[in-house]
């Protein structure tokens, strides 16, 4: 770890003004920043504490959603009763990541923007394009076991690692995003973060000086909510695979499915190709694997990890049968 | 004085079973347990020393080749840095478990990714931490072909080769016939505690703290890499936190910190970061291993055949001996055993966890499943059955043999069902269920070692060696032994572990402390006992030790009337180790739950029956039994180091990405002890415990994974892309 400057934000616009020079960074729970600055992967010069900034809460909003404050507590969102009856997907996302006492800690915020676990991304010897641009990719003709099959570049292969975002998709939740001054801005969470492209050290759309202070939700939409995340042990794991569906039922046929996708890509994957095949349908083994072929059309193993796409596909037809209660 | 024993012959008198006191084999809560609980054991690291100074390795950025500068102006102009320690006597790589010699030296000679080169000394760890790694070297790359071991030249290990009819013969003309490869990953010890030492110069002597396993020995090595006297040395390790073969040989934090305090006058600490710990110690190889089965009709073995493929660096000597326990566990007379080394340039390959059996006896049973499979027998009865009556290629007696106890008692408490092993009987929803069994058997080791025991004027007993205790309860089990002797209950005995002030032990390893240390104890209490009844003017024969009497009359106080007896013992293992084959036996029985869409696996039920001579202290040893067992479930399912291709280094370099099993991955364990008394094993009748229950485990994880979903997955760990790809569908 370097030396940096700490600094405590009093308001939100003091937060924005301090992250707004490169070297200002934002600290919420801490549990990705240090362990990264201890590994000097993060080497911030001023640490702006935002933590004690009023954005804890988790509220209702006017039209029957919920508002989740930036700085709640992972623990506090899967707790909380509205959570809990109405967004299921999202409590058993956020349970299913870390451990007990990482999720005391972690935040939303800092939930969204955890950085990718690439191995080569956290050892600063290694050539890295997202640590350290034009260095190289150590990954793609290294260990890719735990990378990306889908949305890659030929620059950076890395995954989101986190399962709070891809419930988030699923919901089609909306990060609050406050800039300088009194602009702020809401983005979708399925657009907040990027896909490596050419500028693989982006990892999602904010600029210097933005702030996240909440996610909001959608009023409950209900249908069968599932979250499955697939590895290899049993917890404090990050997910090979993972899939958060929303499915309801008409009858016979599929009403609704609303479909993330965790450990795959650069983003928590939505691809609304997904939910337009199934909706309609009957479902079936063979629906469920037209489904896995949509998903699955563009994708691309590095070797190590070419098993995550049958175990994409595999994964998903496990929670399609389950949501819609069919045998297959 | 020394009372010295050679144990030339079994010793079947049992003398601790005729003892009174009744403490041997309780199940006494660790002695060390609260204060580790409670953070106050202070561990090598933790000592606080006024001005240390903090120590960093710098390490080389390829796996071969020569490092011919460092930029040490350049680091010494960087905030906080106070020298650049270059020194040829620094290690390069650790010493090797009981290598009593300073391990290869020269460090600027480079033959792995992450080879310590040199040392940043700074006022604070993060100061040097941030030189290390920014220091700037010159160095001359040789290419490496290749860091695969398959890709490779090897040679065979010829001293453990044993060849023995023709097996190729047997195999073609068998009723039942097996041929098979299995390849297992390798493995990190992965210790809680990383490697850190702290050093300490007078100008003189040396005072080492750091966290080693085998003080004896690595005092020798200390002192012979730095060129010292061994008097002029002393190390400290009260604690450790984890060894597991790790910690065996002198460590490169050990060296680096001892050079620094000599050339600095000033006291050095060096602590590993966990990274450094994943890049630069011991790995236990990954290994292929080929089997060859001969059976007639009933699955009695004819020809038995293991041939195996491990890897280390060039000129190491040790070669993961996976072909240990294979020597002599199953029938066979056409026999092939060949382990051969492939050189590569991934770090040095040495004792993890069980060296040998704890990969070599998973692999062994998944092909013993296989022959079951095939030739129609229940897989337990088919290990008994091939229970051979002596050593199948030696001819020596086994000195006690529990196999088929632990395999009969094992099955029982299970609930074994032999009768119909097909796969996929039952499953769950989504979920296939499944058991397996394997065997389990580790070899028996004792060394030297010596103990003193002092019983005071006030009629406690105080015993010291140089001894360790690695989390295992050596603390605790050599107060029970000192104290059934002596007539003391625990709290009576201070047990003083870990400084090369005391007598030398034989250090922890090879799950060898307890048998070796326990019997040197064992041989200084019976010194004290016929010293005090001298005193006491009785016989010994007919004296009896109690509650701090004698023969219920007079307190040792009494009788010592203000002198004290003070007695070394020494145990050295003689003939006997040569006429018998001794080793730990048992049996493992698991559930497990296959997911048939994700291929995940977790055991929902677990059983390991061992056989392993005297229990001197019965919770330690079923804990002793849970870690392996837990080991077993890691080696199984999650655990492996993976290795870059290019460049040879590690990338899974901590505990969130090397994954030993979390809680959830362990179910509740049943563990049966077998009553055994080994007479041939050491005097005190007890053999090793802590391995044993790693050797086989996870076999019995693998065969029911097979039983659960039928796929008969041949690598080890069964990740869930594993297990998917060998799934019929
Ligand atoms: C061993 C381990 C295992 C884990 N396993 C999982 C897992 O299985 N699944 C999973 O999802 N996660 C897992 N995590 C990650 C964990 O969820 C994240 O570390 C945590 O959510 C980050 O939150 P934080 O508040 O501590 O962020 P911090 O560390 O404080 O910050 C992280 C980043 O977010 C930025 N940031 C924080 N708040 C804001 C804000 N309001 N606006 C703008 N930027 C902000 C910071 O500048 C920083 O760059 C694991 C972590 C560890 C260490
Ligand atoms: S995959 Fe991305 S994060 Fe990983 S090494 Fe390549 S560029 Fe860096």
């Amino acid at each position: 770890m370097r030396p940096f400057d700490y600094q405590r934000a009093e308001r939100l616009e003091h937060a924005s003004q301090l992250t707004r020079p490169e070297g200002g960074r934002s600290i919420a729970g801490g549990t990705n920043l240090l362990d990264l600055m201890k590994l000097q992967v993060e080497t911030p010069d001023t640490l702006v504490d935002i933590s004690r900034l009023p954005m804890a809460g988790i509220e209702d909003t006017d039209d029957g959603g919920l508002r989740i404050g930036a700085l709640a507590s992972n623990t506090a969102t899967a707790v909380h009763p509205r959570v809990k009856a109405d967004y299921p997907v999202l409590a058993r996302a956020i349970l299913a990541g870390a451990t007990q006492q990482l999720r005391n800690k972690a935040t939303t915020g800092g939930n969204l923007c955890q950085r990718t676990r690439c191995y080569y991304f956290t050892q600063i010897n290694q050539p890295c394009n997202k640590r350290e641009p034009g260095s190289g990719c150590g990954a793609i003709d290294g260990i890719a076991r735990i990378h990306a099959i889908l949305g890659t570049s030929d620059q950076c292969i890395a995954t989101y690692p986190g399962d709070m975002a891809v419930a988030l998709a699923a919901l089609d939740a909306t990060v609050e995003i406050a800039g300088e001054g009194e602009r702020t801005r809401r983005v979708p969470v399925r657009d907040f973060h990027c896909l490596p492209g050419d500028t693989p050290w982006r990892d999602n759309v904010l600029e210097d000086g933005e702030i996240i202070t909440g996610v909001t939700l959608p009023a409950p939409v209900g249908g069968t909510q599932i979250y499955r995340k697939v590895r290899e042990r049993s917890s404090y794991a990050f997910a090979l695979v993972s899939v958060a569906a929303i499915v309801e039922m008409d009858g016979d046929l599929i009403s609704r499915a609303d479909l993330a996708f965790g450990g795959v890509a650069h983003k928590p994957w939505h691809d609304p190709r997904l939910s337009d095949h199934l909706v309609g349908s009957v479902p079936s083994a063979e629906l469920f694997d037209k489904a896995a072929d949509i998903l699955l059309d563009t994708a691309q193993g590095y070797g190590e990890n070419d098993f995550k796409i049958p175990l994409a596909r595999r994964t998903l037809s496990a929670v399609l049968a389950h949501a819609t209660g069919t045998k297959i | 004085m020394t009372a010295k024993l050679k144990q030339d012959e079994p010793d079947t008198r049992n003398i601790l079973d005729t003892m009174k006191q009744g403490v041997i084999g309780k199940p006494i809560p660790r002695v060390e347990g609260l204060a580790k609980v409670t953070g106050t054991a202070t561990y090598a690291a933790e000592y606080k020393i006024d001005g240390c100074l903090e120590g960093v390795m710098i390490q080389a950025p390829f796996a071969k080749g020569t490092v011919t500068a460092i930029d040490t102006d350049a680091l010494l102009a960087m905030p906080g840095v106070v020298a650049v320690i270059e020194d040829p006597r620094q290690t390069a790589r650790a010493a090797q478990g009981t290598a009593n010699e300073a391990p290869v030296q020269e460090p600027m000679t480079v033959t792995y990714y992450g080879q310590p080169v040199a040392l940043v000394v700074a006022e604070t760890f993060e100061d040097a931490r941030n030189a290390a790694a920014q220091a700037k070297l010159t160095y001359d790359i040789e290419q490496v072909g290749s860091f695969d071991p398959q890709d490779v030249e090897a040679e065979v290990q010829e001293d453990s080769a044993t060849r023995q009819g023709d097996l190729a013969h047997a195999v073609k003309t068998a009723a039942h016939a097996i041929d098979t490869t299995i390849h297992t990953e390798g493995h990190a010890s992965a210790a809680m505690e990383p490697h850190g030492s702290i050093a300490e110069w007078d100008g003189r002597n040396l005072t080492v703290y750091a966290s080693l396993q085998m003080l004896n020995y690595n005092i020798t090595e200390l002192a012979d890499s730095l060129d010292l006297e061994e008097d002029r040395v002393r190390l400290v390790s009260r604690y450790v936190g984890g060894g597991f073969g790790s910690k065996l040989g002198v460590s490169e934090d050990v060296v680096a910190a001892s050079l620094a305090a000599m050339q600095l006058n000033r006291p050095v600490r060096v602590v590993m970061t966990r990274q450094q710990v994943f890049q630069t110690v011991m790995r236990r190889s990954e290994s292929a291993q080929r089997f060859r089965f001969a059976a007639d009709s009933e699955g009695t073995l004819s020809g038995f055949g293991h041939e195996a493929r491990v890897s280390n660096l060039p000129q190491e000597s040790f070669a993961e001996p996976v072909l240990q326990s294979s020597d002599f566990l199953y029938k066979g007379e056409n026999r092939l055993l060949e382990l051969e080394v492939a050189r590569i340039h991934r770090m040095t390959a040495g004792s993890v966890r069980a060296p040998g059996e704890a990969i070599g006896m998973p692999a062994l049973e998944i092909a013993m499943d296989m022959l079951a499979e095939k030739a129609g027998v229940d897989p337990v009865e088919l290990r008994i059955r091939n229970i051979p009556d002596k050593h199948p290629a030696n001819g020596k007696p086994f000195s006690s043999h529990k196999l088929e106890e632990a395999l009969r008692q094992g099955a029982e408490a299970f609930g074994w069902d032999g009768a119909n092993r097909a796969p996929r009987q039952t499953r769950d929803g989504e979920w296939w269920i499944g058991t397996g069994m394997a065997s389990a058997a580790r070899v028996h080791n004792v060394s030297k070692a010596q103990v003193r025991v002092v019983l005071a004027a006030d009629g406690t007993a105080r015993v010291e060696t140089d001894m360790t205790d690695i989390g295992t309860g050596t603390y605790t089990i050599l107060a029970q032994v000192v104290g059934e002797m002596l007539g003391l209950e625990t709290d009576k005995v201070l047990v003083s572990l870990g400084d090369t002030a005391f007598p030398r032990g034989s250090g922890s390893g090879g799950s060898w402390g307890a048998a070796s240390v326990g019997s040197a104890a064992f041989v200084a209490c019976n010194a004290v006992r016929d010293a005090l009844c001298e005193k006491a003017g009785i016989n010994t024969d007919d004296a009896e030790f109690k509650d701090g009497r004698l023969n219920g009359g007079k307190t040792f106080s009494d009788i010592l009337d203000g002198t004290e007896i003070d007695r070394t013992g020494e145990y050295e293992p003689g003939d006997i180790s040569e006429d018998y084959v001794a080793s730990g036996f048992g049996a493992f029985f698991a559930e497990v739950r296959v997911n048939r869409f994700t291929g995940e696996t977790r055991v929902t039920r677990m059983l390991g029956a061992f056989g392993f001579g005297r229990v001197l202290n019965e919770k330690t040893a079923r804990s002793q039994c849970l870690g392996g067992i837990t080991w077993s479930i890691g080696a199984a399912l999650t655990e492996a180091l993976l290795f870059d291709p290019k460049d040879g280094h590690v990338v899974n370099q901590d505990l969130a990405e090397y994954h030993v099993p979390v809680c959830r991955d362990v179910p509740d364990c049943e563990v049966i002890m077998v009553d055994e008394r080994d007479p041939a094993a050491s005097p005190i009748q007890a053999k090793g415990i802590g391995e044993l229950g790693m050797c086989g485990g996870a076999g019995a994880i693998a065969n029911a994974i097979y039983n659960a979903c039928g796929a008969r997955v041949l690598t080890l760990p069964m990740t869930p892309d594993r297990v998917i790809a060998a799934m019929p569908d």
